[in-house]
C-alpha cells in the first residue's frame, strides 16, 4: 500500500523533491521526527544530506558512463570493421570483471596515499570509479541499438544522398538511440546508488563526516541491536529512491517512444 | 542441386488415403459432442457482426455490421485493402480476439451460437472444427519445435491417439500437402525450410484434425508468384476433397477470381458488394470494386498506360465520414451519398448479387481487359501530366 | 536462364549507365558464399526506364544496390556517364551520389521516424549546402507540392503521421530534390495497397516526364513492371534470363521461366481457370550452391544435359528481345506443367 502511494506520486516529481519528501512520509519516533544516530545527529537531516550525496554520485557517475560509453557504443555499432569488433570485444572483457571488485580496486588506486595533499575529494573518486564501471554496460546497450537502427533503410537513403559518416551517426542514428540510452541511464543511476552502498560496506566510500546513504548503513551496523532504525532507514530511502528512478525510466520511455506508423 | 532429367517426380500423393483414415479417427474419438453437418448445408451464419477495438484515440470500428452465410464445400473470398476489416472479420468469427476488442451480433457454427462462447468451449472448436492458415508461415510456426511436434500437438489436443498413430497421421498429412520426403521433414525445424514448404506445413497443421471450416488469411502474400500458384492450388484441392467450407481472405482480386465460389468485397469494415464469382466479375455493380479492378495494372495493357488510380485513401476507422464511406473517393458520388450510408441490398435482376450503393455502376462486365483503362495508352515520351491534385492532410 | 553474355547491350556511348559483369557475393559465417548476383550485364539509355523483375532471391534488389554502390559489388564495372563508379574513392563517390538516387520498398523504414518531413526532404540540399536556407525551404515546398502533398500540413509532421502511400511520396520528393539523373526504385509499390499503388506508379511516370529522369524499376510484379518500363530484364537466382521490350517479351516469352512467371500471375477473371494454367513446380534453389550451367534447369521442363554443363549465353531472338537459354520457346509454345521435383529447400 505504502509502495503504491509512492509509485503514483513519485514519477511526476523531480528527483530533488523526492529526496526530501521520502523520509517525511516514513513513520517517526523519538524526540526528533526520525530519531538520531549513534552520534546524536539528526537522522532526518542526515538522511536528506546522505541521499543528496548518493544521488549526486549516481547522476554524475552515470553521466560519465553515458557520455563515454554512449559514444564508444555508437562507434562500435556503426563501424562493422575491425574498429567495431575491437570495441565490442573490449566491452565484453570489461563486463566480465565483477563490477564491485573493479570499483573497490579503482577507489583504492585513485585514493592513493591519503596523507598527500593532491588527493581528490572522496565524492569525485567515487564518481570516477562507478562511472568507469558503467561505461561498458552503457556502451553495449548503445551498440546493440545502433546496430539495429543502422540496418534501417533511411540510413541507406542518407548514404545515397552523399551524407558522411558523422552526419549519419549524429543526425540519423543518434536521435533514435537516445531514448533507449536515457532509459537505461535512469536505471543506471539506481544501480550506481546501490553500488555506492555496497562500496561503503567495504569502506570505499566518502570520508567522514560527510555521509552517503551507504556510509550511514555501514555506520548503523554497530548499533544494530539497540537501534535497528539507524541502519534500516537509509535502506528504506535507497529502496524508494531506486524504485522511483525506475518508474521515472518507464515514464521517459513511454513518453519518447515514437510510433512508427499511424494505427 | 537435383538433376531435372533424371530426378523422379514425386507428385502430390493421392490425398484420399490419408484423409479417409483421418476422418475415421476423428469420428471415433470425439471428446466434445459437436454436431456434424451434411455436405452442402449451411455451416456458418454470421449476422450483423460488429467488432470494435478500444484505442487511445477512441473506438476503432473495424467490422461494422457484416452478415453472410457459408455452406459446406463452398469457398468465400473476402477481398479488401488494409484497414478494410477483412482480417479482423475472420478472427472475429473464430473468436481469436485481443482483450481490447468487443464483438456484437451473432455467429452460428453448425447451428450453435459461438459469439459469446466461453474460451473452454471455443478450444473444442479451434483446430478440430475450424482452423486458420496465417499469412506469414515463419512467425506462425514455433521456431524451436520440430515439425512433428507442431503437427501432432493439435491431434493430441482433440483426438486420443497413441504416439505411433500420431506419427503416422502426421506423415500422411505431409504427403497429402505435397511435401517430398515427409519422414525427414518431420524431424526438421521451420527455419530449415523454404517459405513455400513452411506454408504447406501450416496447411497440414490446420488440416490435422479435419476441420469443417478453414480460414486462409492472406495465405500467399508472403510467397513468390510461382509458389503462390502452388499453394492456392493445394488449398483448393484440399477444400474440394474434404468438402470443407473455406474463407479465403486476400487483397488481390486475382487470387480469388478463379478459386472462390462467392466473393465479398470489403471497404471500411463492411461488405460493399457480394456475389458469386462469375456474377461479380461479369457485372461489377459497386464503384469501389470497379475502381479497384481498374487501378490494377494488367499484363494486357500496353506499357506506360496511365492507370485509373483511386484518389485519396481509405477512411480513418476512428473518425468515419457520414454517409457512404467510399463517397469521398467515388467518381459517381452525389449529395445523398455523403449523408446516407446505403444498405447491402440484392440486385433486382439477380438476387444473388448484393451491393451497397445509391448509384451502382452499369453492370457491364469490367473484367479484364478493362476497356476504359486500355483506351488511353500514353506514348513513351509523355507530356508532363498534371500532378495528381489529391492533397492529403 | 541463369545466363551470361552481352548481346543485349547497346552501344556504350549511348548508355547513361552500363553495368558490366556485375558479381555480388556475401560471405556467411560458415565459410559459405552467397552468390547473389553473377555476371550481370545491363545498360540504361538516358530517359529510359529499365524494369528489373524476378522472384525473391533473384538478386534484383542486390543489383540495384550494387549500382548505387551500397555496398560496392564484389567485381564488375558500373559505368555511369563514362565513369566507373567502382573505381572511385570515397570522396569522389559522395560527389556522384547526388546524381544517383534510390527509392526504397518499405516506406516506413526508409524515413527516419525522429525527423520532420521538411528535414527529410531537404537532406540532400543540406548535405551539399545548395542555395540559401530560404531557397532550400522554397524548394522543399515545391517538391512536396509536386508529389501531391500539402506543404503547409506536411512540413512539420513526422513520418508516422502519414500513410504508406504518403510516405512513399515523401521518399520520392527526397530523391528528386537534388535533380538526379538516375533513380533506382527498389520495389517502391509492393508494400502499398492496390488502390494506392496506381497513384504512386502514375506519380513516378509524371515525375519522370517532368524532370527528365532515367529509372531502374525493380519489382516482382510483372504487370507493374510492364506498365512503367521501356525495357524489361528478367532475373532468376542471380543471373539474367531474358531482356526485351515488354510488349514483345510479355506477348511471346522466349525463356521458359518468363513464360511460367507470366502464367502464374493470378488474373482477376473467373473464366481463366487456374487449373488450366501451368504451375511451375519446386522452389528457387539456395544461392549458397546454385545449380551448374543454367540455374533454372532444376525447375525447367525443357532442361537437358547441355543445360547442366553450359551456362547459356544471351542471344537475340527477335527485335529487341534477347534470351539466355539453350532451348528458347518457339513463338506460341508453352511450357507444360512441371512436377514438384526440385522442391528440396
Amino acid at each position: 500500500m505504502f509502495t503504491s502511494v509512492f509509485a503514483s506520486v513519485l514519477p511526476i516529481k523531480n528527483p530533488d523533491v523526492q529526496s526530501t519528501d521520502t523520509p517525511l512520509l516514513a513513520p517517526g519516533q523519538g524526540g526528533l521526527l526520525l530519531g538520531a544516530d549513534g552520534n546524536g545527529r539528526d537522522m532526518l537531516s542526515r538522511l536528506i544530506w546522505g541521499a543528496r550525496v548518493s544521488l549526486e554520485v549516481g547522476f554524475a557517475s552515470v553521466a560519465v558512463g553515458f557520455l563515454i560509453g554512449g559514444l564508444l557504443g555508437l562507434f562500435a555499432g556503426y563501424y562493422r570493421n575491425w574498429i567495431g569488433k575491437l570495441l565490442a570485444g573490449l566491452f565484453d572483457i570489461l563486463l566480465a570483471i565483477p563490477a564491485l571488485v573493479l570499483v573497490l580496486a579503482l577507489v583504492a588506486v585513485l585514493k592513493g596515499d591519503p596523507s598527500q595533499d593532491e588527493a581528490l575529494p572522496g565524492v569525485v573518486i567515487l564518481i570516477i570509479a562507478i562511472g568507469l564501471v558503467s561505461i561498458p554496460l552503457l556502451a553495449r546497450i548503445t551498440r546493440a541499438q545502433t546496430l539495429a537502427w543502422s540496418q534501417r533503410e533511411f540510413v541507406l537513403a542518407a548514404k545515397a544522398q552523399g551524407a558522411g559518416s558523422g552526419r549519419i551517426l549524429f543526425r540519423e542514428i543518434l536521435p533514435n538511440v537516445l531514448p533507449a540510452m536515457g532509459y537505461i541511464a535512469l536505471l543506471g543511476i539506481g544501480i550506481a546508488i546501490v553500488a555506492e552502498g555496497a562500496a561503503a560496506l567495504f569502506g570505499a566510500s566518502v570520508n567522514p563526516p560527510q555521509a552517503t546513504l551507504g556510509v550511514m548503513i555501514d555506520a548503523g551496523r554497530g548499533d544494530m541491536e539497540d537501534a535497528p532504525f539507524v541502519m534500516f532507514l537509509p535502506i528504506v530511502v535507497i529502496f524508494f529512491t531506486v524504485m522511483s528512478l525506475n518508474f521515472l525510466g518507464d515514464v521517459v520511455r513511454n513518453r519518447f517512444d515514437v510510433r512508427e506508423s499511424a494505427l | 542441386m537435383t538433376d531435372p532429367v533424371t530426378d523422379p517426380a514425386p507428385t502430390v500423393a493421392e490425398p484420399e488415403v490419408g484423409v479417409d483414415d483421418l476422418d475415421v479417427a476423428i469420428q471415433d474419438d470425439h471428446s466434445l459432442d459437436l454436431p456434424t453437418v451434411a455436405p452442402g448445408e449451411v455451416l456458418l451464419e454470421v449476422e450483423d457482426l460488429h467488432t470494435t477495438f478500444s484505442s487511445p484515440r477512441g473506438p476503432v470500428l473495424a467490422v461494422r455490421g457484416i452478415s453472410f452465410e457459408l455452406r459446406r464445400g463452398r469457398t468465400l473470398g473476402i477481398v479488401g485493402e488494409s484497414g478494410s476489416g477483412k482480417s479482423v472479420l475472420s478472427r472475429s468469427v473464430m473468436g481469436l480476439m485481443p482483450s481490447n476488442a468487443t464483438r456484437s451480433g451473432s455467429v452460428r457454427f453448425a447451428g450453435n451460437e459461438i459469439l459469446n462462447a466461453k474460451p473452454k468451449v471455443m478450444r473444442g472448436y479451434w483446430g478440430d472444427q475450424m482452423s486458420m492458415v496465417f499469412q506469414d508461415p515463419m512467425t506462425a510456426l514455433n521456431p524451436v519445435l520440430r515439425i512433428e511436434q507442431q503437427i501432432t500437438e493439435s491431434l493430441h489436443e482433440h483426438i486420443d491417439l497413441s504416439k505411433k498413430q500420431a506419427h503416422d497421421t502426421a506423415l500422411q498429412l505431409l504427403t497429402s500437402v505435397g511435401i517430398p520426403e515427409p519422414d525427414r521433414r518431420l524431424r526438421m525445424y521451420p527455419h530449415e525450410m523454404s517459405g513455400g514448404m513452411r506454408q504447406r506445413i501450416m496447411i497440414a497443421i490446420a488440416l490435422a484434425c479435419g476441420p469443417k471450416l478453414l480460414f486462409a488469411d492472406e495465405p500467399t502474400t508472403a510467397l513468390d508468384v510461382t509458389v503462390q500458384a502452388q499453394i492456392l492450388d493445394l488449398l483448393q484441392s484440399m477444400q474440394r476433397d474434404r468438402q470443407m467450407a473455406m474463407i479465403l481472405v486476400t487483397h488481390d482480386l486475382g487470387v480469388v477470381a478463379g478459386r472462390a465460389h462467392d466473393i465479398a468485397v470489403m471497404y471500411a469494415g463492411r461488405i460493399v458488394e457480394q456475389a458469386p464469382s462469375k456474377a461479380l466479375f461479369g457485372a461489377v455493380r459497386h464503384p469501389y470494386t470497379e475502381a479497384l479492378l481498374r487501378s490494377i495494372p494488367k499484363l494486357e495493357m500496353a506499357k506506360h498506360t496511365k492507370l485509373d488510380a483511386i484518389g485519396g485513401r481509405p477512411p480513418d476507422l476512428v473518425h468515419l465520414p457520414e454517409g457512404c464511406k467510399f463517397a469521398p473517393r467515388c467518381a459517381y458520388a452525389q449529395d445523398v451519398c455523403l449523408v446516407e450510408d446505403p444498405e447491402l441490398t440484392p440486385d433486382p435482376a439477380d438476387p444473388t448479387h448484393l451491393f451497397a450503393c445509391h448509384f451502382p455502376v452499369s453492370g457491364v462486365g469490367t473484367a479484364v481487359p478493362t476497356p476504359v483503362a486500355v483506351a488511353a495508352p500514353v506514348s513513351s515520351s509523355p507530356a508532363p501530366a498534371p500532378i495528381d491534385p489529391e492533397v492529403s492532410a | 536462364m541463369a545466363g551470361t553474355g552481352t548481346a543485349h547491350l547497346r552501344a556504350p556511348e549511348d548508355a547513361l549507365l552500363r553495368v558490366e559483369d556485375l558479381v555480388v557475393e556475401f560471405h556467411t559465417g560458415r565459410n559459405q558464399t552467397v552468390h547473389a548476383v553473377t555476371d550481370v550485364n545491363l545498360d540504361v539509355l538516358p530517359g529510359e526506364t529499365l524494369g528489373l523483375v524476378g522472384e525473391s532471391g533473384c538478386g534484383k534488389s542486390t543489383t540495384g544496390k550494387a549500382i548505387m554502390q551500397l555496398p560496392s559489388p564484389t567485381s564488375g564495372k558500373v559505368v555511369f556517364e563514362g565513369t566507373d563508379l567502382t573505381s572511385l574513392g570515397a570522396k569522389e563517390l559522395r560527389q556522384v551520389r547526388t546524381k544517383l538516387q534510390m527509392i526504397f520498398q518499405d516506406p516506413i523504414s526508409s524515413l527516419n521516424p525522429r525527423r520532420k518531413v521538411e528535414d527529410i526532404v531537404a537532406e540532400g540540399l543540406d548535405i551539399w549546402k545548395r542555395g540559401s536556407r530560404a531557397e532550400r525551404s522554397e524548394k522543399v515546398d515545391e517538391m512536396l507540392l509536386t508529389v501531391g502533398l500539402d506543404p503547409d500540413v506536411a512540413r512539420g509532421r513526422r513520418p508516422f503521421q502519414f500513410s504508406g502511400g504518403q510516405c512513399q511520396r515523401i521518399s520520392i520528393a527526397r530523391a528528386v530534390i537534388t535533380d538526379p539523373q538516375l533513380i533506382v526504385c527498389d520495389e517502391p509499390v509492393s508494400a502499398l495497397d492496390v488502390s494506392v499503388q496506381a497513384q504512386i506508379l502514375n506519380l513516378l511516370e509524371d515525375m519522370k516526364a517532368q524532370y527528365g529522369l532515367t529509372m531502374i524499376f525493380i519489382a516482382h510484379d510483372l504487370a507493374v513492371v510492364k506498365n512503367i518500363s521501356d525495357r524489361v530484364a528478367v532475373m532468376y537466382l542471380g543471373r539474367l534470363c531474358e531482356v526485351g521490350d515488354p510488349d514483345v517479351l510479355y506477348a511471346q516469352p522466349a525463356h521458359p521461366y518468363t513464360s511460367a512467371l507470366l502464367s502464374a500471375i493470378p488474373v482477376p477473371d473467373p473464366d481463366v481457370r487456374p487449373d488450366a494454367r501451368q504451375t511451375l513446380g519446386g522452389e528457387i534453389p539456395s544461392p549458397l550452391s546454385p545449380p551448374s550451367g543454367c540455374r533454372f534447369r532444376t525447375r525447367c521442363p525443357k532442361a537437358d544435359e547441355q543445360c547442366r554443363d553450359e551456362v547459356p549465353v544471351m542471344r537475340k531472338v527477335a527485335d529487341d528481345q534477347f534470351v539466355a537459354c539453350h532451348h528458347p520457346l518457339a513463338p506460341g509454345e508453352v511450357v507444360t506443367t512441371v512436377s514438384l521435383a526440385g522442391a528440396s529447400a
